[in-house]
């Protein structure tokens, strides 16, 4: 293939999978408001859309009850009203939402959904992406990453309203604060798979997982993965009873939806990164033999961990917000610099053959 | 250098930011055009085959640096500048004074670059993987970013120094 080919399947590809991808957003908000609901004994949405299904009494079952909601959720959000505030800055105040939710989609770019699969990856690459073979991937989710604030922080400003104002500022600091331990939690795979390839981090992971080689970078990168996200309980910046609603306190219609669907896509796209780096990303039993099965196993462990953040916000309370920056400056940051070094010095003296008598014991 | 109308493009992009960044009245639209003109630099790295920079560039100016920026304009609400009314005697006569100067130094910029002997498009190819650009670093240049990485370090003391408030007498 010549680059231009792989150009353009690249653009084929990542059509088709960011599609996936938004399909995969609106589930999850209904997945989170089922999940939500039934870990509060409730029931959930469950008018819009079931799959009738008789039963010998009649009456007919009514299977799947609520799974039409985020269409309903989607037509409802086109037709609200959509006014701009008259003392908003118009520009930044439309362009606000659509960073928000670009970035969100830029980071499925670079992870790895699958093996080698032949006739759906170009000949020179080992596993199916959108853009496989990027040796600078890890730092461009960073980068994507550190852009990400700026829909939040914009949309807080342009609102021109003070309860917007202060969870933008609550937004920038939170995000600011959390990236310097998500980045270095994020260097230790790169540090021991020896490449900044999603898909070498992959395949260096075959047999181990780095969550069992470490444990802590994969915590700490949970906990500001969280942060990052703003999710509960780092949902300070929406803080109801502080904020009213925080920096989308203004926007009303789709513009609104905009924001939950950056927030939920970002669910999906750190979930997907957090499997990839620590968690064997498309790896799982027979995934050799069987390439396909690649996306089954990740869709399955994305689907893990978006059941873990759901579980956290219906478990937590919020923190409050001296104790957001205590934990992400005070325990957070040493705690990931210090695991670093020892990471980085173990490594060397292993190269260095100092562990070999150890290994050799324990007849590794 | 790739493309000519990429680049083209990209310089129009480039160039367009920078004015908006000078010329905007309103100090969150400047940090705006000023990002927009980082991200532009950075895909300018990516056509010169240097992915490595492009996205230190983007992760460390784009993301770190403006949003500071953005940070403390909206913290102490400088979002406006005065108009363009107000402006007296004193101020005019430094304009026109840094106004000439931008203009000495971009005629001697455009004419060194339309004088040097090894146009950009005939450079060698390097190899500018992370591993090699790591390598390089780390053998070539080893004084360098250590002295770079030590006053980085007595920059961020000295932060922590001025940044600390005194406690007197009472516990703050």
């Amino acid at each position: 293939m010549t680059i231009g080919q792989i150009a353009l399947w690249g653009l084929v590809v990542g059509f088709i999978m960011s599609m996936v991808v938004i399909t995969g957003f609106a589930y999850t908000t209904l997945l989170e408001r089922k999940v939500l609901a039934r870990m509060q004994a409730r029931v959930g949405p469950n008018r819009a859309g079931y799959i009738p299904f008789p039963t010998r009494t009649g009456r007919e079952k009514k299977l799947l009850a609520g799974f039409m909601q985020p269409a309903a959720d989607a037509v409802k959000l086109f037709f609200k009203e959509d006014p701009t505030p008259a003392k908003a800055d118009w520009l930044v105040y439309n362009l606000a939402p659509m960073l928000a939710v670009i970035p969100a989609i830029l980071i499925l770019a670079v992870i790895p959904w699958a093996g080698k699969i032949p006739g759906l990856v170009p000949e020179q690459y080992n596993y199916f992406a959108i853009v496989p073979g990027l040796n600078v991937a890890v730092l461009f989710i960073l980068a994507v990453t550190s852009i990400s604030v700026y829909g939040v922080v914009l949309a807080g400003w342009a609102s021109n309203s003070k309860y917007a104002v202060l969870g933008g500022i609550r937004a920038s600091a939170q995000m600011i604060s959390y990236e310097l331990a998500m980045s270095l939690s994020v260097l230790i795979p790169v540090m021991l798979a020896n490449s900044m390839d999603m898909g070498v981090i992959v395949e260096a992971q075959k047999g181990h997982w780095y969550v069992f080689l470490q444990p802590v970078a994969a915590i700490i990168f949970s906990i500001a993965a969280l942060a990052e996200l703003q999710r509960a309980p780092f949902d300070l910046l929406e803080a109801e009873q502080e904020l009213s609603a925080g920096f989308n306190v203004e926007y009303a219609g789709m513009r609104f939806g905009m924001f939950f669907m950056a927030e939920y896509m970002k669910m999906i796209s750190l979930s997907a990164i957090a499997a990839t780096l620590f968690f064997g990303g498309y790896r799982g039993p027979f995934v050799d033999q069987i390439p396909v099965l690649g996306f089954v196993y990740l869709f399955l462990k994305i689907f893990i961990g978006l059941f873990l953040m759901i579980w956290i916000r219906a478990t937590f309370p919020r923190l409050r917000y001296d104790q957001l920056m205590l934990f992400g400056w005070k325990v957070l940051l040493p705690v990931s610099v210090i695991n670093f070094m020892i990471v980085a010095v173990f490594i060397v003296l292993a190269a260095e053959g100092v562990f070999a008598p150890i290994a050799n014991f324990f007849g590794f | 250098m790739g493309n000519p109308i990429i680049f083209l493009l990209l310089a129009i992009v480039a160039i367009g930011s920078a004015i908006g960044m000078l010329t905007s009245h309103n100090a969150v639209h400047s940090a705006l055009y000023l990002v927009l003109n980082f991200a532009t630099i950075g895909v300018f790295y990516i056509v010169l085959n240097a992915p490595f920079i492009a996205m230190v560039q983007i992760t460390v100016y784009a993301g770190a640096i403006m949003v500071l920026f953005l940070f403390v304009i909206m913290l102490l609400g400088a979002e406006q500048l005065r108009g363009v009314t107000d402006v007296h005697g004193g101020e005019r006569f430094h304009r026109a004074v840094a106004g000439l100067l931008a203009a000495v130094l971009l005629l001697s910029s455009a004419l060194l670059l339309f004088q040097s002997e090894t146009p950009a498009a005939t450079a060698p190819m390097l190899d500018t993987s992370p591993t090699a650009l790591g390598l390089h670093l780390f053998s070539g240049y080893v004084f360098p970013f250590e002295v770079t990485g030590l006053l980085l370090l007595v920059s961020m003391i000295g932060v922590f120094i001025f940044g600390k408030t005194k406690k007197r007498g009472k516990d703050a």
